[in-house]
């Protein structure tokens, strides 16, 4: 079996400042593999450098076995990679319904498209006309997931979805997850909630300080491995 | 032993500072006895290039320290210069003893002014404050007792002896040029200057750090009008003839792009070595006219994007060379071994 | 009465000129961000061009004009596309300096070659009497026909830039990068391609409205720098952010430029000046900001 994508000693900088220390990842066609760190371990940084917002060597990044270390952005979400952004980031001066035509701008064919999304998460198609920013945040959310769905990834990225989110609209959004992969999805999320993130994934990465402390099967990892890689305790 | 205090001082002198400010004192010396044996030609292209030199040292104060880019300081030039004819001509002020009061008059101006520039930013405060240069070149140009659009002569100098009246123009252009080396030198050490070096790095930063950064911007546009000021009414005092288009032209700001950008902003002696390369160019290539001014136009182009440090920058980088320390250093002491 | 009624009509039509000059640049601020300073030298250079392929193309006064501004759009385009991709795309950042610099350069170098190329002359690109030509309006009053004409091409560009900022794919492209930059690459867009399409569109109305001035009036290689403080004085005026507002601040413009001129000859571009000033002072964000 190859990897989808995959990461060998990958590292990152923001300046001279070393945020990255060898990442090695991979995730399988069809997979659900969660990082999970505490603030600071690195989550978003690697998802940015996996994404191109941030530099890496070529071959440091590989994607249906090809080097996209470092490519631009852009070249990324062609080849199929959509990142749904910590923080939402909805343009504001854009309707529900721009945003997410925003999202099929690199024109991928694919299952997803307008229909398909409001299918998804119906309440969009009520607020199509509104602007992106006037909806709640689990609302927001829902933008900021069918637009990235909208480029027919092969490989979906969550930033921190629940993040400052009720845990009922959180449940709502990953009760959604399930629908999505149907049709082989793969799926990367980022999660400072523990134990929503081993109940959706099969696979789990524990980030600290740059490195990876901890990797396996979800159900199988014990809370106190968790812990252990978690905090360092 | 391990008791024993760390000795430090907080050091700004630099080998090349001592070094520079000798060879400068000489230097100032040598030009300071011009009057009394050099050509008269020498003296007024001293004098031009001198007014060149405050007007730069300004700019580069307000844009490259303190991040406000103006096309407009033109306006503050230019009213230096009325400002010395009006009180010249019209109140019998000794034209010598209006210059500083002309400066101060004009830095006055610029109070009320900045509450409309300040309303702009980035490049939109840019093109806000040539408006506003305009708009005095307009008002002035429609003021038939100052000669309206064609401008008129500085007649209060008409009783004095032609000598005196170079020789004093001279030495005024020297003090001033060096004053305001000295001005913004002193600036950007003050407390002032240590905030406006923060503002440069982060607005918000500082601001949260109890920089009150709105009134160091105006403190800055403030001295930069007082340089403008001053400037202009020293050229106008060489040149005896003042007119709106010759003092609000927008080529003032355009020349002195060129030589901050070239000598290298964000530096003390980029202006210096701005003007010294712009005197250089202009004596061997003026006479090209447009050509040469398309060459200006292109030389600041591929400066901005490919040594966007300028000549100095490159020069200090490179060698590590600091005639006007601004910053702080920690010099550590070795402790007494025992 | 008449003869007011008659100010505020030439004001109104000199504003819709006004106005074409301006929404080239709202939409590059509106997009980038970018102070072109040297925007009214690329409306004089458009003038230019258009004046040379009119004596080119050889065809009757009447058409020629047209048929050089048809000539002009694509390399306008070509012109406004590749000066920012391959240079002010480099300029663009946090600091507003290197822009405003390379900009400024442009600007001297452009109103120096032209002098050069053309000397200090004013030049007009003859239109077969259109120039002078007039419609009546009323029983003594009159407006000049290509003055109607321009006023009505303003409009309607204002129309077309609206819609297409509004309402396609590009303009969606256009505001997303205006918005968030690093979310829009996320979304596979090359900013620099999008802002390398918008100074090229802006450069297509910088030549319509250079070859109008040039039908209108006399040029020469030093106009630009005020035809870039009207432009800019109307995009403020009327609110950054949207088209109708840039038409609404070139008339206002164009209307106190007319009534100060109508007082006193000296004083009509100083009263349109102060009116951006106070406009600056009391209504910062313009008539028509952008609300959401």
């Amino acid at each position: 079996m190859t990897a989808l994508l995959a990461t060998r000693n990958l590292e990152s900088f923001y300046g001279d400042f070393q945020a990255l220390f060898g990442i090695d990842f991979e995730i399988a066609q069809g997979e659900i593999v969660a990082i999970i760190g505490a603030n600071g371990a690195g989550k978003s940084t690697f998802l940015k450098t996996v994404a191109g917002l941030l530099k890496a060597k070529r071959d440091a990044v590989t994607f249906e076995g090809e080097p996209i270390g470092g490519m631009p952005t852009g070249k990324i979400v062609q080849r199929g990679v959509a990142l749904v952004p910590e923080g939402r980031r909805l343009f504001p001066s854009l309707s529900v319904e721009e945003n997410l035509l925003m999202g099929a701008y690199a024109k991928r064919p694919g299952p997803w498209n307008l229909d398909a999304v409001y299918g998804l998460f119906p309440i969009l198609a009520e607020k199509r006309r509104n602007p992106g920013t006037a909806l709640s945040g689990g609302q927001q959310q829902m933008v900021a997931i069918g637009r990235a769905l909208m480029s027919n990834p092969k490989l979906l990225i969550c930033d921190e979805i629940s993040l400052g989110l009720a845990p009922i609209v959180v449940k709502e959004i990953y009760d959604a997850l399930p629908s999505v992969c149907a049709g082989g999805l793969t799926v990367i999320i980022v999660e400072q909630d523990v134990s929503v993130a081993q109940r959706v994934s099969n696979r789990l990465y524990c980030l600290q300080e740059g490195r990876v402390t901890l990797s396996g099967a979800s159900q199988a990892l014990s809370r106190e491995q968790i812990s252990q890689a978690y905090f360092g305790v | 032993m391990s008791t024993a205090p760390i000795a430090f001082e907080v050091s700004r002198a630099t080998r090349a500072s001592r070094i520079g400010g000798a060879a400068a004192v000489v230097f100032v010396a040598f030009l300071a006895s011009f009057p009394w044996w050099a050509d008269h030609g020498w003296m007024r292209e001293f004098n031009e290039m001198a007014c060149y030199l405050i007007f730069a040292m300004m700019w580069n104060l307000l844009a490259g320290y303190g991040g406000m880019v103006s096309i407009g300081q033109q306006a503050y030039l230019g009213l230096g210069g009325y400002a010395l004819l009006v009180m010249g001509n019209f109140g019998g002020v000794n034209p010598f003893v209006a210059v500083p009061i002309a400066a101060v008059l004009t830095m006055l101006v610029a109070l009320p002014v900045s509450k409309i520039a300040f309303r702009l930013q980035g490049g939109y405060f840019a093109i806000g404050t040539w408006v506003i240069a305009e708009v005095f070149r307009l008002s002035i140009a429609n003021v038939s007792a100052v000669g309206g659009g064609s401008g008129t002569s500085l007649t209060a100098l008409r009783g004095i002896e032609k000598a005196t009246r170079v020789s004093v123009t001279f030495w005024l252009c020297l003090v001033a040029a060096v004053a305001s080396v000295a001005l913004v030198y002193w600036f950007l050490r003050s407390r002032q200057g240590l905030a406006l070096l923060a503002i440069r790095d982060s607005e918000i930063a500082s601001e949260s750090q109890g920089v009150n950064v709105r009134a160091t911007k105006l403190g800055v546009y403030l001295v930069a009008a007082f340089g403008a000021g001053l400037a202009g009414a020293l050229y106008f005092l060489g040149n005896l003839r003042i007119s709106p288009d010759a003092a609000f032209t927008v080529n003032w700001t355009a020349f002195t792009i060129f030589i901050v950008m070239i000598g290298g902003i964000g530096t003390i002696e980029g202006p210096i070595v701005g003007v010294v390369l712009f005197w250089l160019l202009n004596k061997y290539f003026s006479e090209y006219g447009t050509w040469y001014l398309v060459g200006l136009g292109l030389l600041a182009i591929v400066v901005t994007i490919r040594f966007p440090r300028g000549l100095w920058g490159y020069v200090a980088h490179r060698f590590d060379l600091n005639f006007f320390p601004v910053q702080r250093r920690l010099v550590l002491h070795e402790p007494p071994k025992d | 009465m008449t003869g007011w009624i008659d100010t505020i009509v030439q004001g109104v039509l000199l504003g819709g000129l006004y106005a074409l000059f301006a929404m080239g640049q709202s939409l590059i601020f509106g997009v980038m961000r970018l102070t072109n300073t040297a925007h009214g030298d690329f409306i004089i250079l458009a003038a230019f061009g258009a004046f040379s392929l009119v004596l080119a193309i050889g065809l009757p006064p009447a058409a020629a004009p047209w048929a050089a501004m048809g000539a002009l759009l694509p390399i306008a385009f070509g012109v406004g596309y590749g000066l920012q991709r391959f240079v002010l795309n480099g300029t663009l950042g946090k600091d507003p300096l290197p822009s405003l610099v390379v900009t400024f350069g442009l600007a001297i170098v452009i109103q120096n070659v032209l002098q050069e190329v053309y000397s200090a002359d004013p030049r007009s690109i003859e239109s077969g009497g259109l120039n002078i030509a007039s419609v009546p309006i009323g029983a003594d009053l009159a407006v000049g026909t290509l003055p109607l004409l321009i006023f009505g091409i303003a409009v309607a560009m204002a129309v077309a830039m609206q819609w297409l900022f509004d309402r396609t794919a590009i303009g969606r492209a256009f505001r997303a990068v205006s918005d968030d930059r690093d979310a829009a690459e996320l979304m596979g867009l090359d900013h620099r391609h999008v802002y390398a399409l918008a100074t090229g569109i802006a450069f297509v109305l910088v030549a319509i409205a250079g070859t109008l001035h040039g039908m209108k009036t006399t040029v020469s290689p030093a106009d630009g720098p005020a035809l870039l403080l009207y432009a800019f004085e109307a995009v403020i005026i009327g609110g950054m952010g949207s088209f109708y507002g840039t038409l609404a601040g070139g008339i206002i413009l164009g209307v106190t430029q007319a009534i100060g001129f109508r007082i006193d000859p000296g004083w009509g571009i100083w009263a349109g000046h102060v009116v951006f000033l106070a406009m600056l002072l009391f209504r910062p964000s313009g008539l028509f900001p952008k609300t959401r």
